[in-house]
Order: C-alpha cells, then sequence, then structure tokens
C-alpha cells in the first residue's frame, strides 16, 4: 500500500508538502521511545508515535522510514515540519489515538 | 584552588518515589558522613524542601545548591541546578504552571512531603509532580540559562527518562551545560559507550532516593569557592579549574 492510500483511509491529514507520498508502506513500528525506534525499526515502515520532536525526522531518515504518524491530534513543531521538507519524509496527523490508529492500519495492512 | 566532593541529585521525601527519611536533616547528616562538601537537592518538578535543607545544613560546613529534576514534554529528565531562592522559585512557578492539573495518588505513587529542617511534616505537595510538563527539553534548557542556573541531563545511560531513550541522541542545538553519568556506569564504560558526546562535560551524581545512596557517585569540583560560577568554569575547564570523576 502506498503511502498517500494509508493516508486516505485513515483520515490523516498530511503535514507535510514534499515528500514521498508514492512510497510503499512495508509495515508499521509503533514506540515513542526514539532509541528504541533506531534498534528496531525497519526500513520502508511508517512509524507511529506521541512524540514531536525535530529528532524524529532524524530517525525517519536512518531508518529509511516511508512516513511519521502523529496521533491524538498533536501538532509536530515548526523546526520538526522545517526538517521534514528538507529531508522529503512525510508527517501525517492522526486524531485518534495511538491504539485506534495503530488498529486501523494493522486492518489495511494485514488483515 | 581547591577541591569540593560534589553529590548534586539528591532527592528528598518530597519526590514520591524517595523513602520518606528522606528528610533535611537525615540528608545533611549522611552527606557529612560520606565527606561531600556541595549537595544540590533535586526533587522531581518541584524545589518546595529546599530552603528546608539548606537551614539544616547551617554550621556544618557543607553547602546546599537548589535544584529540580524538570520532566521535560518528551519525558526527558533535566537537572536545573540554582544559587539563591529567587531564580529556583521562578523556574519552579513556570514548572508548576506547565504541570497537568491533576492530584497526586499518594496510594499509587507515594507521598509528596513537605517538611522542616527538624523533621517536622509541613504539609503534602498536591501536584501530580511525577508527571510530564508541557515544557519542552529546548524550552527548559532556555528558561534555565536566562535564570543564571546550570542544566544537566539526567542519567543518559538509563532506559528511561533519558534524553537518549526519548530522543535518541543530543540534537546539535540542545546546549546542556554537562551530561551525568549514573553509578550504574563506570568511568571506562562510559568512555565506551559514550564517546560521541565528548563535547559535553560529564559527570557523576547518586540521583539518591535512598539516605544509603547518598554519595554512591560522587564528583569532584576543583575550584576556587562553592559557588555556581565556579562551578561553570570548571566545566568548560576554564582558569585551571575542573571536573573529575571516576
Amino acid at each position: 500500500m502506498k503511502v498517500n492510500e494509508m493516508a486516505g483511509k485513515l483520515s490523516l491529514r498530511v503535514n507535510t508538502t514534499k515528500g514521498d507520498l508514492d512510497r510503499d508502506v512495508t509495515g508499521c513500528y509503533i514506540s515513542d521511545l526514539l532509541s528504541d525506534v533506531m534498534a528496531n525499526a525497519q526500513e520502508g515502515e511508517v512509524w507511529i508515535t506521541l512524540q514531536t520532536h525535530p529528532n524524529i525526522v532524524a530517525v525517519a531518515v536512518l531508518k529509511n522510514l516511508s512516513g511519521i504518524i502523529i496521533t491524538n491530534n498533536r501538532n509536530p513543531e515548526g523546526e520538526t515540519l522545517k526538517k521534514a521538507e528538507a529531508e522529503g519524509i512525510p508527517i501525517m496527523l492522526s486524531a485518534s489515538s495511538t491504539f485506534e490508529t495503530g488498529g486501523s492500519l494493522y486492518r489495511l495492512l494485514r488483515c | 584552588m581547591k577541591t569540593f566532593q560534589a553529590d548534586l541529585h539528591i532527592h528528598t521525601c518530597l519526590s514520591p518515589c524517595s523513602e520518606l527519611d528522606m528528610n533535611p536533616r537525615e540528608i545533611v547528616d549522611r552527606a557529612r558522613e560520606r565527606g561531600l562538601d556541595i549537595i544540590a537537592i533535586t526533587d522531581h518538578n518541584s524545589a518546595e524542601n529546599v530552603e528546608a535543607t539548606c537551614r539544616a545544613a547551617q554550621g556544618t560546613g557543607i553547602t546546599v545548591w537548589g535544584g529540580m529534576e524538570i520532566t521535560s514534554s518528551e519525558e526527558v529528565h533535566v537537572l536545573a541546578l540554582f544559587e539563591g531562592q529567587e531564580a529556583l522559585k521562578r523556574m519552579q512557578d513556570m514548572v508548576y504552571e506547565h504541570l497537568p492539573p491533576l492530584e497526586n495518588d499518594e496510594q499509587f505513587y507515594g507521598q509528596q512531603v513537605i517538611v522542616n529542617e527538624f523533621k517536622e511534616v509541613m504539609g503534602f505537595n498536591r501536584r501530580l509532580l511525577i508527571a510530564a510538563t508541557g515544557l519542552n527539553a529546548q524550552r527548559i534548557l532556555d528558561v534555565i540559562a536566562s535564570l543564571g542556573g546550570i542544566s544537566v541531563a539526567s542519567h543518559i545511560d538509563r532506559q528511561a527518562f533519558s534524553i537518549l531513550s526519548q530522543l535518541g541522541f543530543i540534537p546539535e542545538d540542545l546546549r546542556f551545560n554537562a551530561l551525568e553519568l549514573s553509578p550504574n556506569v563506570s568511568r571506562t564504560e562510559a568512555e565506551s559507550r559514550f564517546a560521541s558526546l565528548k563535547r559535553f562535560p560529564w559527570v557523576s551524581f547518586s540521583d539518591a532516593h535512598h539516605i544509603m545512596d547518598i554519595g554512591r557517585r560522587a564528583t569532584t569540583l576543583l575550584i576556587k569557592e562553592p559557588t555556581l560560577d565556579e562551578m561553570r568554569q570548571a566545566l568548560t575547564d576554564s582558569g585551571g579549574r575542573n571536573v573529575v570523576w571516576e
């Protein structure tokens, strides 16, 4: 499934203008500890988190993730968006909780 | 120059996770036994037992600095150290303003006891001090700096509530005055695990929550007198001052 298709089906608001929305989402990793994401996320996965710090972009680039979904109506910091635009990492906002968002995505990817 | 043994990360019974016998009198007594010269009281998101500890230390030769261990919105613990009550009070006001409006559940988290220097209970802090503030790490560092304090990233080797566990790495614009290593790591281990963070000065303190833990790790400051300004110079190796821990 492509990033833009996933964003549509999960009613995510895409917060960045650049970034490859045509990329394949190969899976998903959910964590709010960036050290854990650095250790365990796999290339191509979309990452669901509550963290809004600019470092999330650097971690997504490092792991070559397909995008970041920020849950619970949280808004990324201005610097985070700037970095995401510069690095081409799509940031998507979910109005739902991490549980709801992750559950819906699981159904899309695995069922 | 003289050497001063400093343990600048000590919790009192105001921290819900701390032992109730962590009152100013016991802390100062234990600090003396351990040969400490400077201690700092750093409770979670509050500084209400600092003044009592300063009074308890009067005439003992031990210098007490005020501080707090502030929880950022990213759930990073940041030590804020201050001299004098005014800056500390302003820091505390700001932290209180940005704590969620929830009450502490004593059964679950523990009591948050405000005491005087005579081991008498003066009251209880009802705020949920264990919670994260709405202030991000950058904002906290900016405020500490503007109030003339020293900022230290707490226990960077720990798997929880540390800048590295929460944010993966230290962003370049986040300028901590120092990084703290917990007593769980030796200097040698720290050298190999955190080689990439040598751009920061390193310190190591006890993070004591129990009386017996006070001084289990301390940092030696080679400075002229026990002031925050001297420590600031020691952290940057200025004018023959330095910080050392093994």
